[in-house]
């Protein structure tokens, strides 16, 4: 039959580069699509009419100041993680213990809130902060040092160890429990608030706003403007090429973890002592898989994932106030999360790739 | 005795969740995916048959066992496939990245799941806990007879049908992957899947299949634990997810291979229940003990890459996008 010799319908080519403002364009439809797919969703279920759905939400979500504190408080949370896990993942090495680094970094913090209180404020914090950063930096380092030597699967590593994390926290939590029986930590020094966030301009977490904004920025220059930063693309472009150029790629890994590991540590100890001031092992709350998703979208670049962590929140936040209104339970916003990444990240495929119909022509394209 | 037989049973309950989601998984790894969605999926299949048979069971008076069960079978197995198809679709077609797709899988079936485990009474109108009691009665019923056959019959037929099912499909499964040309070519295609296409084999085709046979089977696992471990019900705290974590470690510990699974599984219900039978464990040391499936992994995972053994080794391919065009 002649038809098996025709031209396949549609083909497939690899693009250079596109320009920046058409990437943004793509992704923009994407996320549009992606927006109106999930008001048809909700209609459905609710019966709501999506548009009221989004005002809904964008109250939700901004409401009122508490509210608008609350989604930069989680934004905050998203984005810290998710600037940890950039340098790694731009590494390609696939730090999925996220998790559990931010809650190894959150027991420390903890712990230094209920057996250091009497020290003066300013020793406290400058405790809470190395101690979390070192102990995500441990927790990242070991399956660092096995990828580094023996060339271990990380990514089946580091998701082991965010339960042996998990674990760690429900060790901690029994022994710290208070009252007693009730199987959670409380609020830890509720009445002198020692290791608490001091509230500036009327918040609490402003202090947490202005640490991550900053660690957005020094990430920013460490990844674009230092040799670090070029050492590790090099390694994560080709592990063949950087050891021909004289990189010596076991260091940079496990360099790059310990980074990687100390900043998620930080999200912890933000966590703790900015947010919820008490540990468990909700703590970490799947945002450590959620930030690696976050990283990947934003191509590791800093404002693109401060961006990308708003809208998760935004939608956290608004989904969150719709079940409510509609007596519905909120892993509806877990639902809405997950459709919007599908769309966001099948999109990066009219990014990377040209489809050709069959009969056209090469030359049509950019 | 009392003791060693509770923990064998708790261990077998056990394994026989994870087992499923482990086959799954194997199949779908075997074609060079790998799948951080089987939380997700097993949530999806689990969901799926409660809805399926919470509709059924409510809109009759008499809910006939035998349909019951096709209904919660062929609901979890179609609902998890989906799943798979959604993975299959942006990470074959679309050519995204597998840990990233896969992990905003199991955020999307952990919410679609509790979503709808925790609203489906409001949405239906009812006001009692859900259940589904016939079904599960169906799930949980042994042969009476081999039961009653003191140790023995307690040991090893005192359980519902999905723990033979989850054995049997493993056994399949590994025979299907290491004995079938099928399976040779399902092999090819996650160790080397250039060859495999120049050979002829359908590349996408094999991986498309692959990825929503093994979700479908991941499903299962769902389901059980819905049906059997949980009895009928919906609980949102999270224990599915748990479990299909372990389920991914699971085909670590196996190193791949469908038959290991088996034993794999119940080892590691074994060492998920043991704090319960040692004694002099405070509640915090407990926990601590609860860490030991996955420290287990872990060494494992550091052992194989120790001892470099071909054998023993993930699909070469494993987590790689196959573009036919790229040299």
């Amino acid at each position: 039959m002649a038809a098996a010799k025709k031209e396949p319908f549609i083909r497939l080519a690899k693009r250079d580069v596109m320009p920046v403002g058409k990437k943004i364009a793509v992704r923009l439809i994407s996320l549009a699509i992606a927006l109106i797919v999930c008001g048809l969703l909700i209609f459905s279920i609710t019966g709501i009419n999506p548009l009221e759905v989004y005002s809904t939400m964008i109250k939700g979500a901004f409401g009122t100041k508490t509210r608008v504190w609350a989604t930069v408080k989680e934004m905050m949370m998203l984005a810290c993680i998710a600037i940890g896990l950039a340098p790694a993942f731009k590494m390609r090495f696939w730090n999925i213990g996220a998790e559990g680094q931010v809650l190894i970094g959150g027991i420390v913090t903890a712990g230094c809130m209920i057996y250091l209180k009497p020290l003066p404020p300013v020793l406290l914090f400058a405790i809470m902060f190395v101690g979390s950063a070192i102990a995500g930096a441990l927790w990242g380092l070991l399956p660092a040092i096995f990828k580094a030597k023996y060339n271990t699967n990380e990514t089946l590593f580091t998701l082991m160890m965010n339960y042996v994390a998990i674990q760690l926290t429900s060790f901690f939590v029994a022994k710290w429990e208070n009252p007693f029986g009730s199987n959670t930590v409380g609020i830890i020094n509720q009445n002198g608030q020692e290791g608490w966030f001091p509230a500036v301009f009327g918040s609490r977490y402003f202090i947490s706003v202005v640490l991550v904004l900053l660690l957005a920025v020094l990430m920013f220059v460490y990844l674009k403007y230092t040799k670090h930063g070029y050492e590790i693309s090099v390694v994560g472009e080709s592990e063949n090429t950087a050891r021909y150029a004289g990189i010596s790629v076991g260091w940079v890994v496990i360099r790059t973890m310990l980074v990687s590991g100390a900043l998620c540590g930080l999200a912890g100890f933000m966590a703790v002592a900015g947010a919820s001031h008490t540990i468990s092992t909700s703590t970490a709350g799947g945002r450590g898989f959620t930030a690696i998703i976050v990283a990947w979208l934003a191509k590791f670049d800093s404002a693109t994932m401060l961006l990308i962590s708003l809208l998760l929140a935004f939608l956290q936040s608004g989904a969150g106030e719709i079940a409510s209104k509609c007596k519905l339970n909120s892993y509806a916003s877990e639902m809405i999360t997950g459709i919007i990444l599908f769309f966001i990240l099948g999109s990066e495929f009219f990014i990377n790739f040209r489809v050709i119909m069959r009969g056209k022509k090469e030359k049509e394209e950019n | 005795m009392e003791g060693f037989i509770s923990l064998f049973q708790a261990a077998v309950f056990f394994g026989t969740v994870i087992m499923f989601g482990c086959v799954g998984e194997i199949i779908t790894e075997k074609a060079g995916n790998l799948n951080l969605g089987v939380p997700g999926i097993m949530y999806l299949g689990g969901i799926s048959s409660l809805v399926a048979v919470f509709l059924y069971e409510g809109s009759t008076q008499n809910p006939s066992p035998v349909i019951c069960v096709i209904l919660a079978l062929a609901a979890s197995f179609i609902g998890a496939a989906l799943g798979g198809l959604i993975y299959a679709f942006l990470t074959i077609s679309l050519r995204a990245n597998q840990n990233v797709t896969g992990l905003a899988l199991s955020i999307f079936g952990s919410g679609v799941a509790n979503f709808f485990g925790g609203s489906l009474n409001t949405l239906a109108g009812r006001f009692e806990q859900i259940a589904v009691p016939v079904t599960s009665a169906a799930f949980r019923s042994n042969i009476s007879v081999l039961a009653d056959l003191g140790v023995v019959g307690k040991l090893f037929f005192s359980y519902g049908f999905m723990v033979y099912l989850a054995i049997i499909l493993a056994l399949v499964v590994n025979y299907f992957l290491h004995h079938t040309a099928a399976g040779l070519d399902l092999r090819t295609v996650g160790e080397n899947p250039q060859a495999a296409d120049a050979a002829g084999i359908n590349v996408t085709l094999n991986k498309y299949l692959a990825i929503c046979i093994g979700a479908g089977i991941c499903g299962f696992g769902g389901a059980y634990y819905v049906m059997d471990y949980i009895k009928g019900t919906w609980a949102n705290d999270g224990s599915i997810e748990k479990l299909g974590w372990l389920a991914v470690a699971l085909v670590i510990f196996a190193t791949w291979k469908a038959k290991n699974a088996i034993w794999g599984a119940y080892l590691f219900g074994v060492l998920y229940w043991m704090y319960l039978y040692i004694p002099g464990l405070t509640r915090a040391s407990q926990e601590i003990f609860k860490m030991l499936p996955y420290v287990v992994t872990i060494i494992v995972l550091v052992v194989t890459s120790l001892t470099n053994s071909r054998e023993k080794q993930p699909p070469a391919a494993l987590g790689q996008a196959y573009f036919r065009e790229d040299r």
